[in-house]
């Protein structure tokens, strides 16, 4: 079932007199696909909550219509549009036990509906085995594990065989193991019932982890819909690009001069296609190459191995936090020049710039597939454009020779002209 | 913990409370544990030097004291049939109450007004409103002072007036009459109580039921009504507790004679028993001490028996 969202936008009054009302959702359109698990991602307060329970039905839209398929629901009452909704908190009856709490929804069937008892008990317990809970089914909530807790509160969504599965934040209440397990579960459940599922998260990892599709929210406008490596690899605004991806995303203050991408006073890259402008400039924490050569200087503090990857924590003046971050290979030996100064190169594809003030993205024409030899080069400084290669397996001995992957960037606002060009040098 | 050295500041400041209690609880009990088994005792003979024989006496003579069986029915009459009542008005007030937004803290202050009104004034007023004839009978105007208000209104629908509570009013009639009161004078604590449960009640399991589908009805009975259950027992406990003292609504509405002129104690309770045997006629403190060891012991037995059943009931 294919859920379309058109143009839905939610209005609360404000509570005061001359209070001003809060707009939490504003012109949400999206077509969810059929069968597909969809994220709702967002910092609290962006209207991620608000778009579930408008699709669920216990909310109304200000504005706006939702389709189930062909259907319009948006007057629907939630018990006509055939959802099944799981709580944050999962809202099991307390005083019923698992049993009792599964077989609930299927009690209220009316007419033609109405199940026999042995109709419901058989359904009970296919949802329970679905979830793997069909042992605990005579205990009460309160003697159930968290996790355990968070599967009758699915078994008793999918009990009724909804068109549409909602998830309000299911991870959250889940510590951190059960939460790795349980967004396996989810995605399995999900694929061996084909039931098209919307849920909603703060936790960008989680969203990633299993989502088929992903909705970045922020302040009640979707800021970007797409896959989740396709919203990571290509953010449309710094926004997105700072909620995604952990550890964050460096942000630094910088420039554009002579198509050339300046921060501080380092020429770090070619930026081909953009004017000169201040900018922001988001690098993702493996989008540095470890280079002694490298045009980007930045100060030394401390080296973390990780075991696969060494993450070197490090400070520049132009940088928006207070340090920078940024994973290489653990081959690389970390070691400070006699200025205690870490010098990096850049990978292109992970390296985008905004706008300074509407943070939106700029997009710049990328090098592709090139050959570099960053040895060869003596004051790399001044070579801004240092390619350099983005496998990890490849061990970044400098003198050898790296093949760039071929990125391919397919976000629908990126310049037209985007298409395989020689790198600058 | 307390250091030792300092426990006697501990104590210093507990003990105006401590000896309060000891003077105007403990001792009180069992001064009438001791009086109950002493034979017809009485206090001035006990300052007269007289020595009492021990045994149950005391227990055997209210038994058979004439009044004591319409006392005790009176009490458990009022209490059964005031309990369920006004506990089950009291639900549907509150849920209706928390179920509207407009009005709700006026209404909640109105219903609540009962609870702070002078118990012998509301008694006045409710045998004024059921009373047959108007006090000023017989004077310069009868018209204005014909009946209480209860009996114009049902002569304005076609009924017969009832007498309700004066002389030769019949003994149901007065019954109605205490029901009437008592549940009206219980509902404000009742829905106070269940009113503060039903707003500490999770909306998302109302929310969750309204998702599945499920009735008004069925969400009252299989949600409200179980999440509501420790305050339901509490409520329910402590109106048979509270049934079983009743005596103050008596005396507001029928007065210190317990019942209509012309047949006096009709309505009298066990409160009313034991302070009958207290003040009127020859004192026996004895047999009021003994009196109210038995009411002691029913309200024991009943909120044990109300536990016992609330365990089974109640999820907390």
């Amino acid at each position: 079932m294919k859920v379309v969202l058109q143009d839905i936008t939610k209005i609360f009054p404000s509570r005061t007199k001359n209070g001003q009302e809060v707009v939490a959702v504003n012109k949400f359109n999206y077509e969810i696909p059929d069968g597909k698990l969809i994220g709702l991602l967002g910092p609290s307060g962006c209207g991620k909550s608000t778009t579930l329970y408008m699709i669920c039905g216990l909310q109304k839209p200000s504005s706006g219509k939702i389709f189930f398929g062909d259907d319009d629901v948006t007057e629907l009452s939630p018990e006509n549009r055939g959802v099944g909704l799981v709580f944050q908190n999962y809202a099991l009856y307390p005083h019923m036990t698992v049993k009792q709490n599964i077989l609930f929804p299927l009690q209220n069937f009316k007419g033609k509906d109405k199940l026999t008892k042995t109709e419901m008990l058989e359904r009970a317990y296919q949802a329970a085995k679905l979830v793997q809970i069909d042992e605990l089914m005579n205990r009460k909530p309160n003697e159930l594990s968290g996790g355990q807790q968070q599967r009758v509160a699915i078994a008793r969504a999918l009990v009724k065989m909804p068109r549409v599965l909602l998830l309000d934040e299911p991870l959250s209440n889940l510590d951190a193991r059960l939460r790795l397990q349980t967004r396996e579960e989810i995605k399995r459940i999900q694929r061996e019932t084909g039931i098209t599922t919307v849920f909603v998260t703060h936790d960008q990892e989680e969203a990633m982890s299993i989502s088929d599709f992903i909705v970045v929210m922020k302040l009640g406008v979707v800021q970007q819909i797409g896959k989740p490596q396709d919203v990571y690899d290509n953010p449309v605004n710094l926004f997105v690009a700072k909620f995604l991806g952990t550890p964050p995303i460096n942000v630094f203050k910088g420039r554009v001069e002579n198509q050339k991408l300046i921060i501080g006073e380092d020429v770090v890259m070619d930026v081909k296609g953009v004017d000169d402008r201040n900018v922001s400039v988001g690098i993702r924490p493996e989008g540095f190459i470890y280079d002694k050569n490298g045009p980007l200087r930045c100060q030394l503090r401390s080296v973390e191995v990780m075991g696969r990857d060494v993450s070197v924590v490090s400070s520049n003046e132009a940088s928006f936090n207070p340090q920078v971050r940024s994973i290489v290979d653990a081959d690389n030996k970390i070691e400070a020049d006699a200025e205690g100064c870490v010098r990096f190169s850049l990978k292109s594809h992970k390296v985008f710039i905004f706008d300074e003030e509407t943070e939106e993205r700029i997009y710049f024409e990328l090098p592709v597939a090139k050959t570099v030899e960053p040895a060869a080069e003596e004051s790399a400084s001044e070579k801004a454009a240092k390619k350099a290669p983005a496998k990890k397996s490849t061990t970044t001995k400098k003198a050898s020779a790296k093949k760039e992957p071929t990125i391919k960037t397919t976000t629908k606002k990126a310049p037209a002209k985007k298409t395989a060009e020689k790198a600058d040098k | 913990m307390v250091d030792d050295k300092k426990q006697w500041k501990a104590w210093l400041y507990l003990s105006p409370v401590i000896i309060l209690t000891l003077i105007f609880t403990v001792w009180p009990i069992i001064n009438t544990l001791r009086i109950a088994f002493l034979d017809d005792y009485t206090l001035l003979e006990e300052v007269g030097g007289v020595k009492f024989s021990f045994g149950v006496q005391n227990f055997v003579k209210v038994v058979k004291y004439p009044g004591f069986k319409t006392c005790l029915l009176n009490t458990i009459l009022l209490t059964v049939i005031t309990v369920p009542i006004s506990t089950m008005l009291a639900l549907i007030i509150a849920v209706c109450l928390n179920s509207i937004k407009a009005l709700n803290r006026l209404l909640q202050t109105i219903y609540f007004l009962p609870y702070v009104t002078n118990t012998i004034a509301i008694g006045l007023v409710f045998s004024t409103m059921f009373s047959m004839v108007g006090s000023g009978i017989g004077g310069e105007n009868p018209i204005i002072s014909t009946a209480g208000i209860i009996n114009n209104i049902i002569e304005f629908f076609g009924g017969k007036a009832v007498n309700w509570v004066n002389m030769g009013s019949s003994y149901w009639a007065n019954m109605f009459v205490m029901i009437v009161y008592i549940v009206w004078n219980a509902l404000p604590f009742k829905i106070l109580i269940l009113l503060g449960g039903l707003q500490s009640v999770n909306k998302q399991y109302y929310e969750a039921a309204k998702v599945d589908g499920t009735s008004r009805f069925r969400t009252f009975w299989r949600i409200t009504v179980p999440m509501l259950s420790p305050m339901l027992a509490y409520v329910i406990i402590t109106g048979f507790i509270g049934g079983f003292k009743e005596y103050s609504s008596v005396v507001g509405v029928f007065g210190e004679n317990m019942g209509p002129p012309g047949s006096e104690n009709a309505l009298n309770t066990m409160v009313g028993f034991i302070n009958t045997n207290l003040m009127s006629g020859k004192p026996a403190e004895g047999r009021a001490s003994a009196g109210a060891l038995i009411l002691f012991v029913i309200i024991f037995a009943v909120t044990m028996l109300n536990m016992y059943v609330s365990k089974k009931r109640v999820h907390y």
